[in-house]
């Protein structure tokens, strides 16, 4: 059987390999990564006026009426991209129901015209989710326009230039990425006249 | 169910279709160990291995020497995972930017089994827990050799089957290191790129603090979770105005956590997470990840044993459970959930105020419904347990898809290596099954199948649901046990139920709600994991050594073939049977009870 032998080979590869696929691997994929694709391999963090505002790939909380809305978030407090989660409410959970039902409430006054898009009343499984649906951003179109000044048209044609189509048109499925689309609305309307500034907090 | 949904299921399929010849046919040549175009470069890297390490390269292991070195392996290695979560705090260490304190004891037992055995379940936060050196030297490491492991003891079964008259199974830590060098090392080189241009992180800086662009007000939480008052009684609410981001080398350990089934995330939400699973193309690549290797090896099985014929048998039965599983999950994910849906609930004069998008609760925007359901089928036909979607979250039906597919054992198309070994398993059971219908002694490509044989096949067929149902039956006749679930009602059992039979087959995916990050849990899953590890390897090794010393029985008119229609439909029976009979109860206390409930309004 050769015990000995074969737990000191045991021992032995055990180091090497850990040195070689543990250490060495991740470090040269590193090196690559930071040469090849710096933005990706770093967050594809966005800044504005040289502070670092969040990333394209993560989402974010908004709750001014002038901003789009994303989903429900079970991450942390919201959003908390040091400490990713899902709700993990199970189907038959009164505590899902009951989130459910208080938030169609709450978005059924916002726009008593249209019926509630599914992603604006569930949360994600990562807690991060970036985007919402084409009809979720549809959905809110009314209220930005009222709350900008804007016309809803122009709000619409700017939801437009930020959708994102299905990869290879087949893979995954239509999306608005919601921090883009609101810097995007913060920046259209900073050269607007009938848009007000943002109100400072 | 949209036609683009099934359009991208059945893309999936084909992919994985067209890749499992020219793979597995590779595979077969690294393990003969002929020669390949990777010579140039591995060859010098393998020989330098061998003389760091003591290991004869000439020389070949009966199947107790085999099974030896890899428990050896697996204990030393485990025993490295341990002592590092354990010291991953000491200040020299290298890439601790957060300052991540020591892993605590139980936890630190259960992580090491959990990656050593290839489960790769987390009773942790991963970003909150593991320090970038532990992630890489010890997580994602144990990603590369548990895999490099289960192909090493799937070739070494193959070779019991097709050797003849002799009794060594090949050298285990030969085929350790081909099978690392030769084909997982290349593919995750270029896995890991492609994974980086699509935007998963590869860095080892600290977390980054964002300014956020609308800071807004939510309740202060208690130290028991829930929202605590001031001293006026109101809810006491705190302004949140920064988002810290987690980073870290994502990219390396994405693509070994794919690519060998281990499945354990670099961040708690793993391929929800957008830093692990960016884009649809991403989320693709990742499947295909997750089942290329397990298709293919069903190549290198008719290749090894001269019969190809029996090894597209096989994928066969595998494809059709596939498709049978991901057609039920897509269909319930879709169908969504009556309770949020119906306008009932909203009393009369509701003009229904939302949209049936299917059920959504834990799904990501970017993968919608079918991607969802469609990753939920493949992470658990493999043992991989990555998740896209919180399978907690899930419809009755939908949640119940993935805990069969684990309950079968992982053999459709299975994890690398152990799929195929349980899947070889179930090929024994159904030759038997088959030989006593016509009354002669069954044989299997021309080894004449005994009664040792198919008592190792039992004990691997046995052991599977004696642990599971009885430390499911342990956790919920106890408080240490009931006070974990998240959910009430029959959800809660499907919970624990769900995380022995995941820890159990080594999958690792969860119905996360579940707050397994107990003594009790941690120890228990544990303790399911190495037994459904080894307590496995153990008999399927000895069938190998039993059957290499056997000699070839020409096929006459009473041998039953092993390949065609007639042995895949048998195949998928014995498959059925033997899972669905073994845990039919236990199934109807969990999903199928909440099903019915769900249907009939009932909420807990």
């Amino acid at each position: 059987m050769q015990m000995k032998k074969n737990l000191v080979t045991a021992f032995l590869m055990t180091l090497v390999t850990t040195v070689l696929l543990g250490v060495l691997f991740p470090l040269a994929i590193t090196g690559l990564a930071q040469v090849l694709f710096p933005r990706q391999a770093n967050g594809e963090l966005i800044t504005r006026n040289g502070k670092l505002i969040g990333s394209s790939l993560i989402g974010q909380q908004f709750s001014s009426p002038r901003h789009f809305h994303s989903r429900p978030s079970s991450a942390g407090a919201g959003y908390d991209a040091g400490n990713s989660g899902g709700s993990n409410l199970g189907p038959t959970n009164a505590s899902l129901v009951a989130r459910v039902q208080g938030d169609t409430k709450r978005l059924q006054a916002e726009n008593p015209s249209a019926a509630v898009p599914m992603d604006l009343l569930t949360s994600s499984g990562s807690g991060l989710d970036p985007h919402i649906s084409p009809e979720a951003a549809e959905f809110q179109v009314a209220r930005i326009a009222k709350q900008r000044g804007m016309s809803e048209d122009s709000v619409r044609k700017l939801v437009r230039s930020h959708t994102e189509f299905r990869q290879f048109a087949f893979l995954g499925e239509p999306r608005v990425n919601v921090l883009e689309l609101n810097l995007g609305l913060d920046q259209a309307c900073s050269v607007r006249v009938d848009c007000e500034l943002p109100p400072q907090k | 169910m949209t036609a683009n949904g099934w359009l991208q299921i059945l893309f999936l399929l084909l992919a994985v279709f067209a890749v499992t010849r020219p793979l597995g046919s590779y595979i077969a040549r690294v393990f003969s160990r002929e020669r390949t175009w990777m010579d140039l470069i591995m060859r010098p890297v393998e020989r330098a291995l061998y003389r760091l390490t003591g290991v004869d390269e000439i020389h070949e292991m009966e199947w107790k020497e085999y099974a030896l070195a890899v428990i050896l392996f697996s204990g030393v290695s485990m025993l490295l995972l341990y002592l590092l979560e354990r010291v991953q705090h000491w200040a020299w260490l290298p890439w601790n930017p957060q300052k991540l304190p020591a892993v605590a004891p139980a936890l630190a037992f259960n992580t090491a089994a959990s990656f050593t055995t290839n489960t790769n379940w987390q009773s942790y936060t991963p970003e909150t827990t593991m320090s970038y050196l532990t992630q890489m030297a010890g997580l994602a490491y144990h990603n590369w050799i548990s895999a490099a492991a289960g192909i090493a003891l799937a070739i070494a079964f193959i070779r019991g089957i097709s050797r003849r008259e002799q009794k060594a199974i090949g050298n285990f830590w030969v085929d350790l290191v081909r099978g690392t060098l030769w084909i997982l090392a290349p593919l995750c080189l270029i896995g890991a790129l492609l994974l980086v241009s699509q935007g998963v992180v590869q860095n080892l800086r600290p977390y980054d603090t964002a300014e956020l662009v609308d800071p807004y007000q939510t309740p202060t939480l208690g130290p028991d979770g829930k929202p605590a008052n001031g001293t006026d009684g109101k809810p006491m609410m705190q302004t949140i105005r920064q988002q810290v981001i987690a980073q870290g080398p994502v990219a390396s350990q994405e693509i070994i956590k794919e690519l060998g089934t281990n499945g354990g995330g670099f961040f708690n939400a793993n391929s929800a997470h957008p830093f692990e699973n960016p884009t649809p193309f991403t989320n693709f690549l990742e499947m295909f990840a997750i089942l290329a290797i397990p298709s293919a090896l069903t190549y290198t099985l008719g290749k090894m044993t001269g019969s190809q014929r029996h090894g597209w048998a096989v994928w066969g039965a595998m494809a059709f459970l596939f498709l049978a599983g991901v057609t039920t999950a897509y269909w319930a994910e879709a169908r969504g959930n009556p309770l949020l849906t119906s306008a009932a609930m909203h009393g009369p004069g509701f003009s229904g105020g939302q949209t049936n998008t299917g059920n959504m609760e834990g799904k990501e925007v970017r993968f919608g419904v079918a991607n969802s359901a469609l990753f939920a089928t493949v992470t658990t036909d493999t043992s991989c347990g990555a998740v896209n979607s919180m399978h907690d979250s899930f419809t009755p039906l939908g949640g119940m898809v993935p805990l069969i597919n684990l309950m079968l054992g992982e053999v459709i198309f299975g994890g690398v290596g152990a799929g195929m070994y349980g899947m070889l398993v179930f090929v024994i059971l159904s030759v038997f099954i088959a030989g006593l219908m016509v009354g002669r002694t069954p044989e299997y490509l021309g080894k004449k199948i005994e009664a040792y044989d198919v008592k190792m096949a039992m004990l691997v067929i046995l052991i599977f649901p004696l642990v599971i149902l009885v430390f499911t039956a342990i956790s919920v006749l106890h408080p240490f046990g009931t006070s974990a679930m998240a959910n009430p009602g029959p959800h809660g059992f499907t919970e624990v139920l769900y995380a022995f039979t995941s820890a159990t087959a080594n999958n690792g995916s969860g119905f996360n709600g579940l707050s397994a990050n107990t003594p009790w849990y941690n120890t228990s899953l544990a303790i399911s994991m190495l037994l459904g590890r080894f307590m496995m390897v153990l008999p399927v090794l000895a069938i190998a050594g039993n059957l290499v010393r056997k000699k070839q029985v020409p096929a006459t008119l009473g041998t039953f073939p092993v390949t065609g229609p007639l042995f895949t439909a048998l195949l998928i029976g014995v498959v059925l049977i033997v899972g669905a009979l073994t845990f039919f109860p236990a199934l109807s206390l969990g999903p199928i009870l909440e099903h019915l409930l769900m249907r009939a309004g009932k909420t807990f």
